[in-house]
């Protein structure tokens, strides 16, 4: 198999509107000066575990106030890419990662940064839901508290959980476990417990993996939502999902060397709309069809 | 979607058909674990009844004043084992006290911090004093460490001369190297391994999901281990802190050589005291009669608090399980 990367290939688009109505998608001119904030510019970005590698070649930019999904086949590197933004890779013993993050300008992986004022900025939801075995009300606040945002405690805990469309459930009970919750109520309450420390990039893998589609078109909803404020990139398997709710999607596969190595690769990067519609590569469309069949 | 692998022929009522070999061994295996449990109870019951036996005479002698009265003096026929009851029993706390937060500390660093190279050998080490048999951690007690601690003692001693309850804790009358305190050190250094080991394990089984969730919140290394380590593991580590003290209580030759063999309640932590378990090993040797009986019965008193603490200690594992299942926490 020849590989042309062709990541790169919408760089050019990427600056082009802020969220809102979606314009019909046209060749419009680049004009750096109506730009949308680019939160997070990634350049030739590779993770190693161990000699292995898991991805490579990674160069993209997550605008603003957007969506950006993260699609393709399972073990392609799509969690790595994402651990990468908020240096969660630096918790896996054997992980290296090279290349370029920067976050608003920022070399996210510069020795001065410290890793834990990172994720306090770029919050995290994963793929199992996991709540402290503590109370819904100590899940929530944890993060405020170990952030030192003491104040109206009992405030923040309230609209994050509405933020997340959990309060009205959860308001009589709050001095309850959250392991008593079911799994969709237990994922939002981990979007909640993200939220209340007010990040500015929300990361969330697969986060409706294990939910069922009613609990799923809430958190779609909420993502829709949350856009206004927040920065999100979330990886699925769904291609209803990312094709719903992203306004940028990124196509990654796995790709075999000569030698027998597999390693994942960004195949595409472009507005949502022209991947699922006139995607440039015939990957991307054999990935895509293949699911919608 | 058809599948097109023959299922197994199916008996006609479920009773019917080749009963499956596990069958068989299922039962044995049943037996011999219900066999196992009961001779557990069975061993139990007979030393608790045999000991309580030939303690008997030395109770009816002594009456409830065994467990009340505080002078131990078998030339006289005085047997109240209460001040030996207290020199067990402060000398096991102090071991807790210092020997608990080592030993957590030790295995938050071999599970949380340390690099693969530093965690093996410090889990090697930690291991390798557990088997040191505990009259060579008495002897270096009594050759070693009381003799030179005991300047130690004293600069305590009048460093918080005068504090409110520092003053008296830290004192002695007089202050001496062989006294309930160094008891309760070498106590604290001979529980460090097995509370560290369980403690390891502990920690060694919360899920990195819930890691993961703390440092996504931007917690640094001891926030996350307050977060999710510590919460996840509390019932465990509850569970081997009640082990070591299980050890300390029983602890009986370093005890008897470090503790200074003199009963007396104070709680002047500088001072001698003695332990149940240490009048058992120094005494027994020449005991007869109402004295030996009663050195049994100390033995009855010894096994009824270890009884006590481990059912105390349930309790609290089960209610903090509860706790963590419902979120009646705090
Ligand atoms: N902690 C790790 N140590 C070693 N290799 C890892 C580790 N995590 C992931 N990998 C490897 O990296 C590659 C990418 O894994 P990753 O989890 O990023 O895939 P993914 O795209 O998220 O897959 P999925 O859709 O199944 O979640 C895989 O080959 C995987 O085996
Ligand atoms: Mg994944």
């Amino acid at each position: 198999m020849t590989i042309i990367p062709t990541g790169s290939r919408s760089m050019s688009e990427v600056w082009t509107t802020r969220s809102g109505p979606e314009p019909v998608e046209q060749a419009e001119p680049e004009q750096p000066e109506l730009a949308p904030e680019i939160v997070f510019e990634v350049r030739n970005l590779a993770v190693k575990y161990g000699s292995a590698v898991a991805v490579r070649d990674i160069t993209l930019d997550i605008a603003s106030n957007e969506i950006t999904a993260v699609i393709g086949p399972s073990g392609c590197g799509k969690s790595t890419f994402i651990r990468c933004l908020n240096r969660m890779n630096d918790l896996v013993p054997g992980a290296r990662v090279e290349g370029l993050v920067r976050y608003h300008g920022e070399d996210l992986y510069d020795p001065k940064v410290d890793p834990a004022q990172v994720r306090r900025r770029i919050g995290m939801v994963f793929q199992r839901p996991n709540p402290f075995p503590k109370s819904i009300y100590d899940n929530v606040a944890y993060g405020p508290r170990i952030n030192k945002m003491r104040r109206n405690m009992d405030e923040t805990v309230e609209r994050a959980l509405s933020q997340a469309a959990l309060w009205d459930e959860v308001k009589d009970k709050l001095k309850r476990s959250a392991l008593a919750l079911s799994g969709g109520q237990q994922q939002r309450l981990c979007i909640a417990r993200a939220l209340a420390v007010q990040p500015d990039v929300l990361l969330m893998d697969e986060p409706c993996s294990a939910l069922d589609p009613i609990a799923t078109a809430r958190i779609e909803d909420l993502m829709e939502e949350l856009k206004r404020d927040y920065t999100i990139v979330i990886v699925t398997h769904n291609m209803q999902q990312a094709a719903r709710v992203s306004d940028r999607t990124a196509f990654l596969t796995t790709e075999v060397d000569d030698s027998g190595r597999r390693s994942g690769r960004l195949v595409e990067f472009d507005r949502t709309a022209t991947i699922f519609t006139h995607p440039s590569d015939p990957r991307t469309e054999g990935y895509i069809t293949g699911r919608f069949g | 979607m058809s599948i097109d692998i023959a299922p197994p022929p199916t008996p006609e009522k479920l009773g019917e058909g080749r009963a499956p070999t596990g069958r068989t061994t299922d039962r044995v295996f049943r037996y011999v674990a219900l066999g196992a449990g009961l001779l557990v109870f069975v061993i139990l019951a007979l030393i608790a009844w045999s000991t309580t036996k030939e303690a008997w005479p030395a109770f009816k002698f002594q009456g409830l004043s065994f467990v009340w009265s505080k002078t131990w003096d078998p030339a006289h026929m005085k047997f109240g084992a209460l001040a030996l009851i207290y020199g067990t029993v402060v000398s096991s706390v102090i071991a807790l006290a210092l020997g608990v937060p080592v030993s957590l500390g030790i295995a938050l660093f071999v599970t949380e911090v340390a690099p693969d190279w530093v965690r093996r050998p410090v889990i090697y080490v930690v291991d390798l004093l557990a088997t040191i048999p505990s009259v060579v951690y008495g002897l270096w007690g009594i050759l070693v460490f009381a003799p030179a601690v005991q300047g130690f003692y004293q600069n305590v001693a009048d460093f918080f001369s005068g504090v409110p309850v520092f003053g008296l804790l830290f004192s002695g009358n007089p202050v001496v190297g062989r006294s309930i305190m160094t008891a309760g050190v070498i106590l604290a250094i001979m529980i460090v391994p097995i509370v560290t080991s369980i403690a390891r394990v502990v920690f060694a089984t919360v899920p990195s999901e819930q890691k993961e969730a703390a440092y996504g919140l931007g917690a640094t290394r001891w926030e996350m281990i307050r977060g999710a380590v510590l919460p996840h593991s509390r019932s465990g580590v509850v569970a081997g802190v009640m082990i070591g003290l299980g050890r300390a209580l029983g602890e009986t030759i370093a005890v008897a050589l470090v503790i200074g063999s003199s009963a007396q309640i104070t709680a002047r932590l500088f001072s001698s005291g003695d332990s149940m378990a240490a009048v058992i090993a120094n005494q027994f040797g020449e005991a007869a009669g109402i004295h030996r009986s009663a050195l049994i019965g100390l033995g009855v008193a010894l096994f009824v608090l270890t009884l006590l603490v481990n059912v105390f200690a349930r309790w609290i594992v089960s209610r903090s399980a509860h706790e963590v299942a419902t979120g009646a926490v705090r």
